[in-house]
């Protein structure tokens, strides 16, 4: 009952929804996300389900078929023009969205390629620390990966001893008990600068710059650790009252800390001061042979302060102790754990918040 | 006989010109109150020289890579030390304090400056 044109028309109508599905089937097969496929072709089918609605409703009812007879040109035409305005849209929908997904998967490409990068030099990063350790040729260094983990567990003992002290203070044990938790917390300190030697041998700049421990105690970093000087500093209040003699020989010891410090600080200048000098002189930098030796020389200067810099620290932690009574010791021990501890905290406050 | 002069104008007879540089060592030692032998090219000498000028001691540096006989002498304090590191390598009141690690240890346990005072290099 309809004329060979309309029947035509429709076909032609339904041929380019087909085709408008071939071509989407392209795009997204040439890609690897089956499912945004199928699910667009959903979209497709759902648009095509309607068309075949209208047009079977078409065959169905004969009725309509005589008035399509009489002006099969306007209603046609109308329904050609709908089909094609509904297509044009569709297409214009598809495009879009087409669009979207390219854009997301080259961002999820980049992503990953971070991700793989991170992850070969993430054996540097500690879950403990908000810092980690990006080595400019992205190597693994096995001394360094080492002292990381071995740090991490320092910490957490540390942490633990700390605690021990606390209880044991509020608890009024005895001063041999306490002797004890003073003997081992600074033996766990000597342990601390046992493991930063064997690192220093592995990356002393590593451990210079102090990218092992957390940014709150890096801003008071000096030498690849903290300041003997600051050490007093913190335990003051914790262990007053003092004796006279006690006075006395904890401001020698604050002296001469000081005095120890300025002397590698000015010692470490120095080591500055020559190595920007060679860098500088095209006489002194010249060939490779003379580039190698200034390099292993300023290595193994730095080497050598960053030991006598954990020296210090141990020498003053064993002095002060000295100059103390048990219980002024543990106090003192106990003050000092808890300063790195709040200071290790702040750090993971400033870095789960970001401005 | 023959006469030498060495950099530091002692007329010493040439039979002895290859004396032991431990010897020679232990006489500058004992020369002044404080003696540190150095290289001029160290900064680790740099920091104990520092060091000792912060606490107002006036020490007797000799630096050993400006020596003639300055290679001898390192090696003979190197084994003295039982170190790979000659210097800094300090002397008070002619006894050996050692080098750097020892030295700031008596600092920080009180007991460099006493030393000091009693070998005349500080007062009050």
């Amino acid at each position: 009952m309809n004329s060979p044109s309309t029947e035509f028309t429709r076909r032609m109508a339904i041929y380019e929804q087909f085709n408008q599905i071939s071509r989407l089937g392209d795009v997204f097969n040439c890609g690897d996300s089956p499912n945004t496929g199928s699910s667009a072709i959903v979209e497709v089918d759902v648009g095509l389900e309607n068309k075949a609605g209208y047009i079977s409703c078409d065959q169905v009812e004969p009725s309509r078929s005589d008035q399509e007879t009489n002006k099969p040109d306007d209603k046609t035409q109308r329904r050609l023009a709908q089909n094609r305005e509904a297509a044009r849209k569709s297409r214009i929908r598809k495009k879009a969205y087409v669009q979207e997904l390219e854009s997301s998967r080259l961002k999820l490409a980049q992503l990953e390629q971070e991700l793989e990068r991170t992850r070969q030099q993430g054996i540097y990063i500690s879950s403990a620390s908000d810092s980690g350790y990006f080595g400019l040729s992205g190597t693994v260094n096995p001394g360094i990966s080492a002292f990381e983990l071995e740090y991490g567990h320092w910490v957490e003992v540390q942490d633990k001893q700390t605690c021990e002290l606390r209880n044991a203070l509020q608890a009024h044990t005895t001063d041999i008990e306490l002797q004890i938790l003073v003997e081992s917390g600074l033996n766990h300190y000597c342990n601390l600068f046992r493991i930063k030697a064997e690192a220093a041998k592995a990356d002393v700049f590593y451990l210079n710059s102090g990218l092992w421990r957390t940014s709150a105690e890096r801003f008071f970093h000096w030498i690849g650790g903290f300041r003997p000087s600051e050490l007093l500093n913190v335990v003051m209040s914790h262990i007053e009252p003092l004796t006279d003699q006690q006075q006395l020989e904890v401001c020698h010891l604050r002296q001469s800390a000081q005095q120890a410090e300025d002397a590698l600080s000015q010692g470490i200048d120095k080591l500055q001061h020559n190595l920007a000098q060679n860098v500088a002189s095209d006489f002194s930098w010249g060939n490779y042979r003379a580039q190698m030796a200034v390099a292993t020389d300023v290595l193994e200067a730095l080497e050598g302060f960053v030991n006598q810099a954990d020296h210090l620290r141990e020498q003053t932690l064993l002095q002060m102790v000295r100059v103390l009574t048990t219980h002024q010791a543990a106090r003192a021990l106990l003050a000092l754990g808890e300063y790195f501890h709040r200071l290790r905290a702040l750090s993971s406050l400033w870095a789960a918040h970001p401005r | 006989m023959h006469y030498q002069v060495d950099s530091w104008g002692y007329y010493m007879p040439a039979r002895s010109m290859g004396s032991d540089p431990m010897e020679r060592v232990a006489k500058l030692a004992s020369e002044s109150a404080v003696v540190i032998f150095s290289l001029s090219s160290c900064c680790m000498c740099h920091a104990v020289k520092r060091l000792f000028c912060g606490l107002g001691v006036n020490p007797t540096v000799y630096e050993l890579d400006q020596d003639p006989r300055g290679k001898d002498m390192e090696t003979a304090l190197m084994r003295l030390l039982g170190n790979s590191q000659a210097v800094p390598v300090v002397f008070i009141g002619g006894k050996l304090i050692g080098a750097m690690d020892r030295v700031m240890a008596s600092h920080i346990n009180g007991t460099l400056v006493p030393l000091l005072k009693e070998a005349g290099a500080l007062w009050l």
